[in-house]
């Protein structure tokens, strides 16, 4: 995107201008995420969680790269290349820990981003490209994810792996042959884990190649805010650099505060104990629970107790559980309340604020024992998550009166109109 | 069109979520779930602190001393722990002499081939060895413990929800069976009822049995509370050798990007504070 403001790259050295004619990358550089890139002048802290799921998906990267090095994917002694990390490889502990932990602070980062999104229509048009690519970075994410919990090789990570690649199963005829395919077996074992493995450490790589996709998608029309009002002029913006990179740069700072308290003071209350005994195909834990950001999809699947009618009711709970997420891909198109920021959409706000308590619960529950109250609880919260996206917000669209919308963004800030230059 | 799909999709999803919410229902008034009387009997581990606890939490090495010698007498007849090598018995504050001693008097040997011809037999441990099994394998291991394999320690803290307090209760927590337990809940042939115990009977006979029944060097009163909380810490350390290192790199790391980041926030400030002037404008 170029405002005709922007400001524009003059390479100042010899180097620099020889460089730009035969590849422009420091002038890409300086477009993308240099102060070439103007953006909107209020951007509250919510807008700074993407760039912070940017910088773990790097540190997952690179702490996995290294993990690589000494891990063995093979069933008869990945467990114990593990624990050979933590306790024989110059500071393994360390990098192990920051990678396990690493996923979590990736997932809270990325919820965060996409509820902003949510709450401030970020998906709305002519957003609705890097909001599609965004629901593809979390669907690859989750897979990475759940490869990566596979790689230890200890109790839940096999029946994990069992449990979920058996969802597959419920798919009438070709259910089976697919669930095969992805265990390169009956069920999982040595070719599981080996290609687990293989795709763990290929779809990071795939996901960085799409957030590219995201970004690119992102300086065409340019960043959203918090009112949603459409920048107007060059009051409205700041160059990307220093402003934001500057924000960006203090609290990056304070969530590494939080990554390093859980990663070296309580590196595995995120984690299950099960974990720490290795894979035993004749011995089921008395609760299979997945890792914690899955937990709200989780209890949507285990909610469907009841057969409809030929359906089984575990086929529909698989249905359900990936309609949950697919269902983002339909919202700029479920959503058509002209009016983008939550700020100013009364009934919208209230109706979001149910949501994420109603996602919460719904976690709470993935995370308990599969009984009552538990799956009572998850039938009423994953009712009401459907009934949000593909009900509420297509109607609320048509009943509900947005609040006037400020003039400009300098006009919602300064309290001054903008003087346009024209 | 998108709409009026998704809404039916999403009328199906949530109605009969909420038909599967009132058959729930209704089947949970007319029928309520009893209690299981593993639940009713179970108990959750007692409260106990160990100097490793907390962020701030080093190594006693006078107790894991202690609890090695638990470990060494009375646990290893049956548990191995295969993760640890007699070498790291140095981070506990044996010398090289006294690891080299242990691993040459170990009750069992290292299983190795012999060098003269070539067949499986046993010599003395070596400080580089792992701690070498009780048992050749899982069978023999099943055929002498009342059918029960008896796990592996080495993980055993960080393996089991409750961690080092849960051993320490598990090892203390023996007791006769309550008179209100049911028929089907009494320890059978070989069990041995303990309420800090999943499933309320296990196959390990009370280990620690009787006072002294190790004479400790540093003169501690050797009480089966004593020798659990000394044995259950050295199960942490064995769990988590690093776990000091761990936490001197934390603090390091903390008093870094507290630095860093207060920069980075007056950086912040400094390079706002034009167009925050023009915020303030409008206040005023």
């Amino acid at each position: 995107m170029s405002f005709p403001w922007a400001n524009q790259y003059a390479p100042t050295t010899e180097f620099g201008r020889w460089m730009d004619e035969k590849l422009p990358v420091p002038r890409l550089v300086y477009n993308s995420l240099g102060a070439g890139y103007p953006t909107p002048r209020n951007l509250n802290y919510m807008w700074n969680f993407g760039s912070l799921a940017g910088i773990f998906l790097v540190v997952q990267i690179v702490t996995g790269i290294i993990l690589a090095m000494h891990y063995a994917a093979n069933a008869n002694i990945a467990f114990d290349s593990v624990e050979h990390i933590m306790r024989d490889v110059n500071s393994g502990w360390m990098i192990r820990y920051a990678h396990a932990n690493g996923a979590s602070f990736f997932f809270i980062a990325i919820y965060l981003h996409i509820g902003r999104g949510l709450f401030y229509g970020s998906y709305k048009a002519p957003r609705e490209m890097i909001w599609l690519l965004g629901v593809v970075i979390y669907l690859l994410a989750m897979a990475t994810a759940f490869m990566g919990y596979v790689l230890p090789w200890g109790q839940m990570s096999f029946w994990g792996a069992k449990v979920i690649t058996g969802l597959f199963e419920a798919i009438p005829l070709v259910g089976k042959p697919i669930q095969e395919l992805l265990l390169g077996g009956f069920a999982p074992d040595n070719a599981a884990l080996n290609r687990f493995f293989s795709l763990h450490y290929l779809l990071p790589f795939v996901i960085a190649g799409v957030i590219i996709l995201h970004i690119w998608a992102l300086h065409i029309p340019g960043s959203n805010n918090p009112t949603g009002v459409d920048v107007k002029g060059p009051q409205d913006t700041v160059p990307f650099h220093p402003y934001y990179t500057a924000k960006d740069g203090w609290t990056l700072g304070v969530a590494l505060i939080f990554f390093t308290m859980v990663m070296f003071f309580l590196p595995n209350a995120l984690g299950h104990a099960d974990n720490y005994i290795p894979a035993n195909p004749l011995s089921t834990p008395a609760h299979i629970v997945p890792e914690w950001y899955f937990w709200p999809w989780y209890a949507i699947l285990r909610a469907f107790t009841v057969d409809f009618l030929f359906i089984p009711a575990k086929l529909l709970g698989v249905l359900a559980m990936f309609s949950a997420i697919l269902v983002w891909f339909f919202l700029p198109w479920l959503d058509r309340s002209p009016v983008r920021s939550g700020m100013f959409r009364p009934k919208f706000k209230i109706f979001f604020g149910i949501l994420v308590i109603d996602v919460l619960v719904l976690g709470y529950c993935g995370g308990a024992p599969a009984e009552e109250p538990f799956v009572m609880i998850s039938q009423f919260a994953g009712a009401y998550y459907f009934a949000h996206f593909l009900i509420i917000l297509p109607l609320l669209s048509r009943l509900e009166k947005p609040e006037p919308l400020p003039n400009s963004i300098t006009e919602s800030v300064t309290g001054q109109p903008l003087k346009t230059a024209s | 069109m998108v709409r009026i799909i998704g809404i039916l999709i999403g009328l199906f999803f949530s109605g009969w979520l909420l038909v599967s919410f009132g058959m729930g229902a209704v089947a949970y008034i007319s029928n309520p779930p009893a209690e299981s009387v593993e639940k009713e009997f179970h108990k959750e581990p007692k409260e106990v602190s160990y100097s490793s606890d907390g962020p701030l939490g080093k190594f006693d090495r006078q107790q894991l001393q202690r609890g090695f010698q638990v470990y060494k007498e009375v646990c290893s007849a049956c548990h191995s722990l295969r993760l640890v090598a007699f070498r790291n018995l140095e981070d506990i504050g044996y010398n090289e002499d006294e690891v080299k001693a242990i691993a040459a008097n170990w009750s069992i040997g290292v299983p190795d081939a012999d060098p003269n011809t070539g067949e499986m037999t046993t010599r003395p441990g070596l400080p580089a060895d792992k701690f070498p099994k009780p048992f050749a394998n899982d069978i023999a291991a099943r055929a002498a413990n009342n059918n029960a394999i008896p796990p592996d320690l080495s993980l055993i803290t960080k393996a089991r929800e409750g961690g080092a307090p849960y051993i320490y209760s598990l090892l203390t927590g023996y007791t006769n069976p309550p008179a209100n337990l049911p028929e089907a809940n009494q320890p059978g042939p070989g069990l041995h009822y303990n309420p800090y115990f999943a499933n309320l009977n296990l196959a390990m006979a009370p280990p620690l049995a009787a006072e002294d029944q190790v004479s400790y060097s540093d003169g501690t009163k050797a009480s089966v509370d004593q020798m659990a909380k000394d044995v259950s810490a050295f199960l942490i350390w064995t769990a988590e050798p690093k776990l000091e290192a761990r936490h001197q790199a934390g603090w390091a790391v903390l008093a870094f990007l507290l630095i860093a980041t207060i920069l980075a926030y007056l950086s912040y400030r400094t390079i706002w504070a034009d167009v925050k002037a023009e915020k303030k404008q409008k206040a005023a």
